[in-house]
This record gives C-alpha cells, sequence and structure tokens, in this order.
C-alpha cells in the first residue's frame, strides 16, 4: 500500500491525467459555448468520431499531424453547421436531433474507416515538445512540460474562452441569447446568428477534439471516442457553464482513470474489485455533478428553440 | 407539421446510412448455396478477435465450401446483436455465428425459434443443450504460455507487463496462460496485469500501457481490440510486444515479436459440413496446437534471438503432447 505515496506514482498519475483530459476539455468547452447560448448538443461523440477519422485519414495520406488537426477541425465546422441548421433553423427538438447526429457520426466514420482504410494502420504521432528548462526540473518537469503542443494549446484554450465568454460584446450576446433570447431579439441582437456562431464554435472544438484524440493514440478504429462526447457533455454541467469549471472535471475525469489504472498495474486494486474500480471515474464525476448542479442554475433557454414574438 | 416531417425524414435518413455503415454481404464467387452470417462485437478487420473467425469464413468462401458470407460487426451491446442473429435466422441463413461470449443469452433464446438453423456460439463451452447450437472456444492459455516463456527470455527488466480487457472468456484464458509462462522461463519475474475493464476503450489501453512501462515492463501483451493503443505506446516506447487472436506485425512491425493467431477455418469446415450433412448442433469445438487452430505467427522483421526460438518450439511440442 505504501507504493500509493511515492512521487513516482504521482507523477506518472497526473501526466497520464492532464492527457486524458485534453480531448474532454476540448470538446467541452465548445460545447460550453453552445450551451451559454441555449442550445445543447448532443450530438458531440459524433462530431468528435467524424472529426476523429478526418484527422487521422488526413495524417494516414500526407503525414502532417496538423493537416489532420485542420481537417479534423473543417468537418466539425461542417457538422456544427448543420447542427445551426437542424436546432436553428428547423427548430428541431434538441435531444433527438442530438442523438441523430451521434449516430450519423458514428456510422459515418466507421463506413469511412472501412471504406477508405480497412485495418487499422498506424499514423504519426504529435511530437512531445521539450520545454528547455522546465522540462528538466525533476516531477514537475515529466508531470506538466513534458507533453505535445496539442496539450498547451487546449488548456490555453481555457484563459481564451473565459474572455470571450466574459469580457467580449460576443460573448454578453452569447449569454444574452442564452438567458433571454426575447429581450436580445428586441436589443437588436441575432438570436438565430449568435446561436449559428456557437454550433459552429462548439462544432469545430469537437472535431479537433476528436483529431487530438486519433492523432495522439496514432491510430483509429470504430467508435474511437467510447463515448467520450457524451462525458464532455456531463462536464459542462459539471463544470457550471464555465470554462475553468469545465477544465476542471476534465482534470478530475482524467486523474481519477490515471490513478485506478495506475492502482491495478501496482496490484493494489485486488483483481475481483477491478470492475467497481473502473466505475469510480464516472460515479465521482456524477457524484461532483450532483453537488454542483444545486449550486448553479442552467441558462434558463436551453434547449428552447427562438421562435421571434413567442 | 411540415417540419416535423423534414426532421423525422433527416433522422430516417441518419439511421440508413448508420444500419449501412453497420452491416455488409460479400455473395460474389463461390459455388455452392451455403450461407454463413457472422454477428460479431468488433470491426471486421480489428486485427483481433472479430478478424480472427471473418478470416476463417472467408477461406471457406474461397474454398468454395461457402456460397455466401453477411456481416454484422460491431454489435458491442448484446441487444443489438440479437437483433442481427434473429434477422439472419429468419432470412434463412444455414450458419448464423454469435462470435461473442456475451450473445449467449440472446442466444439461448432465440435459438429453439429456429429449429431448422444452425448456431454457432463462442468463445464458450456451452451448447444450452440445444441440438442447433455448435460452441467453440479458443485453448488461447496454450499460445500465451508460449509467448509468456519468449517473452521472459527477452526480458532485460524481469518486469513483463499485460494489457487485459475484462477478466472474462478467451481474454483470461490467454492472460492467465501468457502469466504463467512468464513465470515458468522466470520464476522470479514480476507479471503485472492491467485489465482496463473496457474491450473498446483504446485511450484507457494506451495510458495502461504507459503505466506498465513506467513500472519497469520492457516487453508487453495484451488481447482485445482495444489494444491497438497500447502497441502504439510500446512503438514510441521501443517496448516489445506479443499479439494474440489475428497476426499484429503490421500495427509496429519494429517491436511485435509475435502473435498467437487463432485459424478457426477447421472447424467451422468442420461445422458447415455437418450442417450440409443435417447435423446442426450439440457440439463443443476447441482450437488447440494440436488440431493447427492455433498457430504462433513470427514477425520475419524482428531478431528473435535461435535460442529464444527454440524454447517457443519446445512448449509448443510440450502443449501438443499434453
Amino acid at each position: 500500500m505504501s507504493e500509493i505515496f511515492t512521487v513516482g506514482v504521482l507523477v506518472a498519475v497526473v501526466a497520464s491525467a492532464i492527457r486524458l483530459a485534453v480531448p474532454l476539455l476540448l470538446a467541452s468547452l465548445g460545447e460550453t459555448f453552445g450551451q451559454r447560448s441555449g442550445v445543447l448538443n448532443l450530438g458531440v461523440d459524433g462530431i468528435m468520431l467524424l472529426g476523429a477519422f478526418s484527422g487521422y485519414y488526413a495524417v494516414l495520406k500526407t503525414g502532417n499531424v496538423w493537416y489532420g488537426l485542420i481537417a479534423a477541425g473543417i468537418v466539425g465546422l461542417a457538422l456544427g453547421l448543420a447542427s445551426g441548421v437542424i436546432a436553428v433553423t428547423l427548430k428541431a427538438e434538441q435531444g433527438i436531433s442530438g442523438i441523430g447526429i451521434y449516430l450519423f457520426g458514428l456510422g459515418m466514420s466507421d463506413l469511412l474507416f472501412q471504406k477508405l482504410v480497412g485495418t487499422p494502420i498506424p499514423i504519426d504521432t504529435f511530437p512531445k515538445v521539450h520545454i528547455p528548462v522546465l522540462a528538466d526540473i525533476p516531477y514537475i518537469g515529466e508531470m506538466f512540460f513534458q507533453h505535445s503542443l496539442v496539450v498547451y494549446m487546449a488548456f490555453a484554450a481555457i484563459p481564451i474562452g473565459t474572455f470571450v465568454i466574459n469580457r467580449t460584446t460576443f460573448g454578453l450576446n452569447v449569454r444574452a441569447v442564452g438567458e433571454y433570447p426575447d429581450a436580445a431579439d428586441t436589443l437588436g441582437v441575432s438570436v438565430a446568428r449568435v446561436r449559428y456562431a456557437t454550433q459552429l464554435i462548439g462544432g469545430t472544438m469537437a472535431g479537433v477534439a476528436g483529431g487530438v484524440l486519433a492523432i495522439s493514440l496514432g491510430i483509429f478504429q470504430g467508435n474511437l471516442t467510447n463515448g467520450a462526447g457524451f462525458i464532455a457533455i456531463a462536464l459542462v454541467y459539471f463544470g457550471a457553464f464555465r470554462p475553468v469549471g469545465v477544465m476542471l472535471g476534465a482534470l478530475l475525469f482524467g486523474f481519477v482513470n490515471a490513478l485506478v489504472l495506475e492502482l491495478k498495474t501496482l496490484e493494489i486494486i485486488p483483481r475481483d474489485l477491478s470492475n467497481l474500480a473502473a466505475m469510480a471515474p464516472a460515479i465521482i464525476t456524477i457524484l461532483a455533478l450532483a453537488f454542483v448542479a444545486g449550486r448553479f442554475r442552467a441558462p434558463a433557454a436551453l434547449t428552447k428553440p427562438f421562435t421571434r414574438g413567442q | 407539421m411540415k417540419k416535423r416531417s423534414i426532421n423525422m425524414a433527416i433522422l430516417f435518413a441518419v439511421l440508413a446510412l448508420v444500419a449501412a455503415a453497420c452491416s455488409s454481404s460479400d455473395d460474389s464467387g463461390g459455388d455452392g448455396d451455403f450461407r454463413i452470417a457472422i454477428v460479431a462485437p468488433s470491426a471486421e478487420n480489428d486485427l483481433a478477435f472479430t478478424q480472427s473467425i471473418v478470416d476463417a469464413a472467408a477461406m471457406l468462401k474461397e474454398s468454395g465450401l461457402v456460397a455466401e458470407i453477411a456481416i454484422t460487426d460491431q454489435t458491442g451491446a448484446p441487444d443489438d446483436a440479437a437483433v442481427a442473429i434473429r434477422d439472419y435466422a429468419s432470412d434463412g441463413y444455414d450458419l448464423v455465428i454469435a462470435h461473442g461470449s456475451q450473445y449467449g443469452g440472446s442466444l439461448q433464446e432465440i435459438a429453439p425459434d429456429f429449429p431448422e438453423t444452425s448456431f454457432a456460439w463462442g468463445t464458450s463451452a456451452d451448447t444450452f443443450g440445444l441440438a442447433n447450437v455448435y460452441s467453440y472456444e479458443a485453448a488461447s492459455d496454450q499460445g500465451g504460455r508460449v509467448m509468456g516463456i519468449m517473452a521472459a527470455a527477452l526480458s532485460q527488466s524481469g518486469v513483463v507487463g499485460v494489457v487485459g480487457p475484462i477478466e472474462v472468456g478467451d481474454a483470461k484464458l490467454y492472460v492467465d496462460g501468457f502469466k504463467a509462462g512468464v513465470l515458468i522461463q522466470n520464476p522470479a519475474a514480476d507479471v503485472p496485469v492491467n485489465y482496463i475493464d473496457s474491450f473498446s476503450d483504446v485511450a484507457l489501453a494506451s495510458e495502461a500501457a504507459t503505466s506498465l512501462i513506467g513500472n519497469g515492463a520492457d516487453v508487453l501483451s495484451g488481447t482485445a481490440q482495444m489494444v491497438v493503443g497500447a502497441v502504439g505506446v510500446a512503438k514510441t516506447e521501443g517496448v516489445m510486444w506479443f499479439g494474440t487472436q489475428a497476426n499484429q506485425t503490421s500495427l509496429a512491425p519494429e517491436i511485435v515479436v509475435a502473435s498467437q493467431v487463432y485459424h478457426w477455418e477447421h472447424i467451422l469446415e468442420e461445422m458447415v459440413n455437418n450442417v450440409k450433412d443435417g447435423k446442426l448442433g450439440g457440439e463443443l469445438y476447441s482450437i488447440t496446437f494440436a488440431n493447427d487452430g492455433l498457430v504462433i505467427e513470427y514477425n520475419d522483421g524482428f531478431d528473435l534471438p535461435d535460442d529464444v526460438k527454440k524454447l517457443a518450439d519446445d512448449a509448443i511440442e510440450l502443449i501438443k503432447s499434453e
């Protein structure tokens, strides 16, 4: 048991938690924009899957991981647009249409993989960045400063997202159409345009999140995300619809997952409790969600289509 | 009402695409009229469990014994698989293969409704006492033991790690056999096993491999379709890998030493001939080294020392004689 309390375990768990958190963090941040504007997109996982495949395929064909990331973002953008058409223009029931997008992404990503690739072929992964001086600090360096560039980009997106939501006119409009769309409309804010914009942001970030996942793993297979998109949606609630909260939720989920894995490797978790331990990340997230949910209110117009004059 | 119709049309279009993506049928070639349907939990080309049965069926088709193979893959949920199994039976397929130990409950319920259809279920040793159900299993512990012996012989650190899915059936059998093999060769070795409790979480398998390597493992193995993530980490870290179920050399030719490959075609051929003769089930089949159902395929690009290869050959002969 004393093996748990070593610096080595802490270093391994924190580094692993950061890696596991990144796709969740990106997808959740994008979805935060959508939900703050009043649109719930349950199709995040499907967009992540198509982003994952397109990112993987672009790297497979070009050998350039950054082209892969761009491809994933473009596909995410297109699906964000589709989600906007369905939720904003067609005013579809958001829960059902989101599931439709998820199923589309799940089926189409696998179909494209089967038709265009077939058997899993490994691709290049993001190179690790060795940050001078910082990466060489014992333990700290290994935990925080020996990751790939996309990890730092993902965490940099959090303060940027916070700034955009809280300190810009666009962010003010997003919050306004999510809370009081009629009032925003009366003041000349185009509810449809703002919601389209958040769907494009959310779709792009979900696509990028999938691309980051596939390229980090260096492989693609059907249902690669394994439901990560749904965790990302839950993390928006967990994070009380705020980018920093979303980041903390993603890190908590990653940390518990990483800790369970490390304890299994060290054989500290008995084999017959393995199943139970595997549920720990979900259970802890649900408990935290229940704790947080009572303290923060969702945007008043969340899931409600906007029709002028109604 | 019009908007609702549009939304419903979109939803149906999506569902149709998904359905198209999830099933396939290959009825080109083949000179008989025997039709096989396969329902499996992962992708048909997963370089693992599902691919092993798909490859076997394809061989029978090439030989002309079978005219048509239909595949519904990625039915990880038993409920989805049950729908596919029932559909294939209704469509008159001669042999419906439920390729997943998790499908047993569904098959037990469905098979009695189609007494003229033959079903096969694996990996399992249970036919439920039904005259139209075959069961099949792989003695994967045999190959696991051989590869464990090689892994221990190649390990410099004395730590050999294993990434497992859920501790059941074929996976457990392989992992237990592998661990036993390592300890036969080096009783002092450490063999940490990390069951990630998922057959499909590639990211988690990848992190499990990272954790094992971080704890000193310089040789890894693993089973089920999610190990592609672990192989990627092994490749990046230059750690040797032993595969199972299908030949995994193509995933990382630099570090894959050998793979235990399942050759179901021998027992599948026997089942097909039995069905053609009117015997629809009631028997258990097992692939082993002795019946050539299990084969160790070496990576020609890996410089395996002769003495380690001899250890493996000796172990195979010993297992065959047991």
